[in-house]
């Protein structure tokens, strides 16, 4: 792994998190949307949170097809969730919001999870290219 | 009403994101490492072998799915029942068509991370 897709995988975690808080919040002042009005949905786009959280959602996009072009899917989505992470600390330190005991058990949770699952193999080998390192690997 | 509304886009959600999430992993990988290929050959023959593959164009399908659900959802329900459930769901169930349909070594240490991550969402939103 080299720091350019360190920066790939971070811009996955920010654009990701940041763009659903502010889908969250226009769609809040969107309302609620039934059924048989489908077609607000549409112009829920029309609002500037909701039209702001699409273009970070687009660069989440960019970035994410990024990283999922050299590492496996069950690598990517694990290593990406320090957002709910940052979410927290950002909801702690700088919005002086309460967070509770589980909460923080929640972000250990995450950040060892991370932890685990960057510690291993971005990529899956294909077999015969295991079989090649490991010959390789034996050869004295 | 409220709540079976909010469940039943959960469900459409990680349904429609797990299909999404397997076909562009699929198609990422047939397409091959984009940093180098727009060095090597610049960014619109990148653009051009995602727009010409089948499983991108049907990911971005499924993915547009998930992400109306998840508007949808946010209509209904608190964003702290709908993100955290569809995310958590979610992280599990592309482990599972990980492992299936792109044949990726989930081992140990990737099921420890999914289960990990997806209890720790859980209780982020407790």
């Amino acid at each position: 792994m080299t720091f350019r897709k360190y920066l790939v995988l971070a811009s996955v975690t920010l654009c990701a998190s940041i763009g659903d808080s502010l889908l969250s919040r226009g769609m809040k002042q969107v309302g609620n949307i039934s059924l048989s009005h489908l077609h607000d949905l549409i112009l829920a786009v029309l609002n500037p949170s909701v039209a702001l959280g699409i273009l970070l959602l687009l660069g989440f996009f960019a970035s994410y097809m990024t990283a999922l072009s050299w590492a496996d899917l069950t690598y990517v989505l694990p290593a990406t969730s320090l957002g709910y992470v940052l979410l927290t600390l950002i909801a702690k330190f700088y919005l002086h919001e309460q967070v509770t005991t589980s909460r923080w058990i929640g972000v250990l949770l995450i950040s060892a999870g991370v932890g685990f699952v960057t510690q291993g193999p971005a990529l899956t080998q294909p077999p015969h290219e295991e079989f090649k390192t490991a010959s390789a690997g034996k050869r004295p | 009403m409220k709540q079976a509304y909010a469940w039943s886009a959960i469900a459409a959600i990680v349904l429609a994101s797990t299909t999404g999430d397997v076909l562009l992993s699929r198609a990422m990988k047939q397409v091959g490492d984009v940093g180098e290929l727009w060095r090597q050959s610049g960014l619109w023959t990148v653009i051009g072998r995602m727009l010409r593959n089948p499983s991108f164009l049907l990911g971005v399908l499924a993915m547009t799915a998930a992400f109306y659900s998840l508007l949808f959802g946010l209509s209904w329900g608190d964003v702290s029942l709908i993100a955290p459930a569809s995310a958590s769901l979610t992280f599990v169930t592309n482990a599972i068509a990980a492992k299936i349909f792109l044949h990726e070594r989930v081992d140990h240490r990737r099921w420890m991370a999914a289960l990990m991550v997806a209890g720790g969402v859980v209780l982020l939103a407790a």
